[in-house]
C-alpha cells in the first residue's frame, strides 16, 4: 500500500497483518465468494484453463521464493516437475501406492533433489549455477526416459484417479477445489515464510551476500533451505500434475517447460508473489490468446498448422519486451495503475518498491 | 579406429560450436544461450543460400556464412545493447528469449521437415576412408578442417591484429578498454558476429552431413558443457573441453548405453562444477565476478 496516499500504518500490529483495511478485507471476501462459484458457472474450457491456472501457479510461487527472493537462479524446474511427477507415477505403478504417500514422497525426493543441487550454490553464483541446475534437468529427464523404457511404459505411465477421504477425484470441479486449495496453501505458506527470519535473511542475501553473512546470517544454511523448500514444492506441484493428467510421460517436461516457468517469474515481476500468480495466468494463457487471436487475424494459412511455432516466436517476443521494457513485469504495471487510482487527480511518481 | 575418428568428428563439432560460447562470454561477460538456434539459423540460411546459388555452391556458402556473421551483429545490436548495465541474469534470459523466438521463426519459414542442404547444393556426402577400414563423410573432413581453421585463425586473430587485441582488453575490463578508446559497441557486436559466423558454419556442415531438422538445437546445448569445462572464458580450454566431452559420449555410445549419450556431457559438467567450476583453464576469479 503506497503511503503517498495518505494511509499510515500507527500501530507494529499492522505490519504483521496481512489484510489491513476494509477495502481489501471486502476485497478478499468478494475474491473468496467468486472462487467459490466459478466452477458452477465458467464453461468446461474455462474451468480447464482456471485448473492450469492453479497448478502453475504452485511452481511459479516456489520458483519466485528461489529467484525472486533468495536470488537464486534455476533453469531446472522442468526437472523437479517431473522428478515429482515420476515419483509419483513410479510409486503407484510398482506399489499401488495412495496419493497420502506419494505426496509426501514427491516432497521428500524434491527436497533431496533441492539438497543435492544447492550444493553447487554454495559454490557457484549467478550463470554457474544456473548451468548446474540445467544439468539437473536432464539428468532427471534421462532417468525418467531410462525408467519409461526399461519398464515397458515406452508412451508413458497411467495413473488413476487418486481417492481422497474416499472421494474420486476424476471431475474437473473437484480437481478445482483441490487445486485450489494447494495453490492457497503454498501462496499462504510462501507469504508467511517470507515474513519470518527465513524471508528476511532470503532477502538480505538476494541483495548483497557479504553484508548478509555480516548481519550474522548463516548464508550457505539458508541457501540451501531455499533450494529444498522451492524444490520439494515443486515436487508436490509436480505430483499433483501427474494425477491431473492421470499420465506422466518425460515428453511432457521440456526445457521450454523450464524457461516458460522462469518466464512466469519474470512476466509477473520479480520479488513479489502477486506476480507468481499473474505471470503462473499469464504464460498457461499465452498459448490459447495466441490460438484465438490466430482464429480472427489474417495469417498465412501454411501458419494454421504450425500453432507451436507462432506460440514460440510469440512467447519469445513477449519475454523480450518485459525485459527490455518492463523489468518489474506485470506487477509494475499493476502497482503503477494502483499509484495512478490512488493518488488521482494528482500525477502519479514513479515509486520504486 | 572408427571410434577415434567418431570421437575427433563429434569434438569438432562440440570445438566448433563452443568458440562462439567463449568469443561472447570473454568478450562481454554474457552467456549465449541461444547459440544453439544461432546455429541452426546459419544452417536454414545455407538452405536458403543453396536454393537460390544452386549453381555456385561455393557462393552459396559464402553468402550464407556472411549472413551469419550479419545475424550475430545485428542481434547485438537490436537487442545485447540495451542489456548492457542490466544485471546478467536479465541478458542470459535475453538470449534465451531469443531462442525460442529464432526457434519459432524459422520453424514457420522453412516447416520442421528434415532438408538436405548438401543435395540442394548439388554435392554428394561420399565416404572416404582413412587409415585403412576406418571411413568419414566428406562433410565430417570438412568439418574437422573448418574446425582448425577456425581456431587457428581465432588465436591468431586475437593475438595479432589491432582488432583481437581491443577484443581481449574489453573483456579484461570494459571501463579500462574504454578509456583508452576502444569502442566497446563495435567490439561487442564483432565478438557476436564471429560467434554466429562460426556457429553458423558448425551448423551449416553439421546439416550437410546429417541432414537439417529443428532438433539440430541438442547438439548446441550439448556443445556448453564442454565450452564449460574447458573453462568459459578460455578457446584453449573450449578445444580440450570438446575433446573430453566428445570422446566420454562416444565410448559411452559405444561400450554402455546410446541413451546416455544426451546426458553424459551434463554428467561431466555437474562433476566439474562441484570440484572446479572455472573449468580447465578458465580463470578463477571470474566465479566472483559474475
Amino acid at each position: 500500500m503506497p503511503s503517498s496516499s495518505g494511509y499510515f500504518r500507527t500501530h507494529y500490529d499492522q505490519d504483521l497483518r496481512f489484510i489491513d483495511t476494509r477495502t481489501q478485507r471486502y476485497c478478499l471476501w468478494l475474491l473468496l465468494a467468486w472462487l467459490a462459484i466459478y466452477p458452477f458457472l465458467a464453461t468446461e474450457m474455462l474451468l480447464d484453463l482456471a485448473n492450469q491456472v492453479l497448478l502453475a501457479s504452485v511452481g511459479a510461487i516456489a520458483l519466485m521464493l528461489l529467484t525472486g527472493f533468495a536470488g537464486q537462479v534455476s533453469l531446472g524446474h522442468a526437472g523437479l516437475l517431473a522428478a515429482g511427477a515420476f515419483t509419483a507415477g513410479i510409486l503407484f505403478k510398482e506399489f499401488a501406492a495412495p496419493v497420502w504417500v506419494t505426496l509426501p514422497a514427491s516432497a521428500a525426493i524434491g527436497a533431496v533433489l533441492g539438497l543435492l543441487f544447492g550444493l553447487p550454490s554454495l559454490r557457484l553464483r549467478g550463470l554457474y549455477l544456473a548451468v548446474s541446475t540445467l544439468a539437473l534437468h536432464f539428468i532427471v529427464a534421462y532417468l525418467g526416459g531410462e525408467y519409461e523404457a526399461k519398464r515397458g511404459f515406452s508412451s508413458g505411465i497411467v495413473i488413476d484417479p487418486p481417492v481422497l477421504f474416499g472421494w474420486v477425484l476424476d471431475s474437473a470441479q473437484a480437481w478445482y477445489f483441490v487445486l485450489l486449495a494447494a495453490s492457497a496453501g503454498t501462496l499462504l505458506l510462501a507469504a508467511n515464510l517470507l515474513r519470518s527470519k527465513t524471508g528476511r535473511a532470503w532477502r538480505a542475501i538476494h541483495d548483497r551476500e557479504a553484508v548478509a553473512e555480516a548481519l550474522g546470517v548463516n548464508v550457505p544454511a539458508h541457501k540451501l533451505l531455499a533450494f529444498v523448500i522451492s524444490s520439494s514444492l515443486t515436487a508436490m506441484a509436480g505430483c499433483l500434475f501427474a494425477y491431473f493428467r492421470g499420465f506422466v510421460s518425460v515428453e511432457a517436461f521440456t526445457l521450454f517447460l523450464s524457461i516458460q516457468y522462469v518466464a512466469m517469474v519474470i512476466v509477473g515481476g520479480m520479488g513479489s508473489l502477486l506476480g507468481a500468480l499473474l505471470g503462473a495466468a499469464f504464460v498457461v494463457l499465452f498459448p490459447y490468446g495466441i490460438e484465438w487471436a490466430m482464429a480472427i487475424l489474417p495469417i498465412p494459412t501454411r501458419w494454421s498448422g504450425m500453432v507451436f511455432a507462432v506460440d514460440y516466436a510469440a512467447f519469445g517476443l513477449v519475454m523480450i519486451a518485459f525485459l527490455l521494457f518492463e523489468p518489474q513485469g506485470l506487477v509494475g504495471i499493476w502497482r503503477r495503475m494502483q499509484n495512478y487510482f490512488l493518488l488521482w487527480p494528482f500525477k502519479q511518481q514513479l515509486m520504486r518498491k | 579406429m572408427q571410434t577415434l575418428i567418431n570421437i575427433l568428428v563429434l569434438a569438432s563439432i562440440y570445438a566448433l560450436i563452443s568458440c562462439g560460447y567463449v568469443l561472447i562470454y570473454r568478450v562481454s561477460r554474457v552467456l549465449n544461450l541461444a547459440h544453439g538456434e544461432f546455429m541452426m539459423l546459419g544452417a536454414y540460411g545455407l538452405l536458403a543460400t543453396a536454393s537460390s546459388f544452386g549453381a555456385h555452391p561455393f557462393a552459396a556458402v559464402g553468402v550464407a556464412s556472411v549472413m551469419a556473421l550479419l545475424v550475430g551483429v545485428a542481434i547485438y545490436f537490436v537487442l545485447m545493447r540495451h542489456m548492457t548495465g542490466e544485471s546478467v541474469l536479465a541478458a542470459v534470459l535475453c538470449t534465451i528469449a531469443v531462442g525460442i523466438l529464432l526457434r519459432g521463426l524459422i520453424t514457420l519459414t522453412w516447416g520442421a521437415q528434415q532438408h538436405y542442404p548438401m543435395e540442394q547444393l548439388g554435392w554428394v556426402n561420399s565416404s572416404i576412408s582413412v587409415f585403412g577400414d576406418a571411413r568419414i563423410s566428406a562433410a565430417s573432413l570438412g568439418l574437422i578442417i573448418a574446425t582448425a581453421v577456425c581456431y587457428s585463425g581465432l588465436f591468431l586473430f586475437l593475438r595479432y591484429t589491432r582488432w583481437g587485441i581491443q577484443m581481449r582488453a574489453a573483456g579484461q575490463n570494459p571501463l579500462l578498454a574504454a578509456q583508452r578508446g576502444i569502442r566497446l559497441n563495435g567490439i561487442y557486436a564483432l565478438a557476436w558476429g564471429l560467434a554466429t559466423f562460426t556457429g553458423g558454419i558448425a551448423g551449416m556442415l553439421i546439416a550437410c552431413d546429417s541432414g537439417l531438422q529443428t532438433t539440430i538445437v541438442t547438439i548446441g546445448l550439448k556443445a556448453f558443457p564442454a565450452t564449460l569445462v574447458g573453462g568459459l572464458d578460455s578457446l584453449l580450454g573450449a578445444l580440450v573441453g570438446s575433446l573430453i566431452i566428445g570422446t566420454a559420449e562416444v565410448l559411452l555410445i559405444n561400450y554402455v548405453d546410446p541413451l546416455l549419450s544426451d546426458v553424459a556431457p551434463f554428467f561431466i559438467l555437474l562433476v566439474m562444477l562441484i570440484f572446479r567450476p572455472w573449468g580447465l583453464f578458465g580463470t578463477r576469479e571470474e566465479i566472483d565476478r559474475v
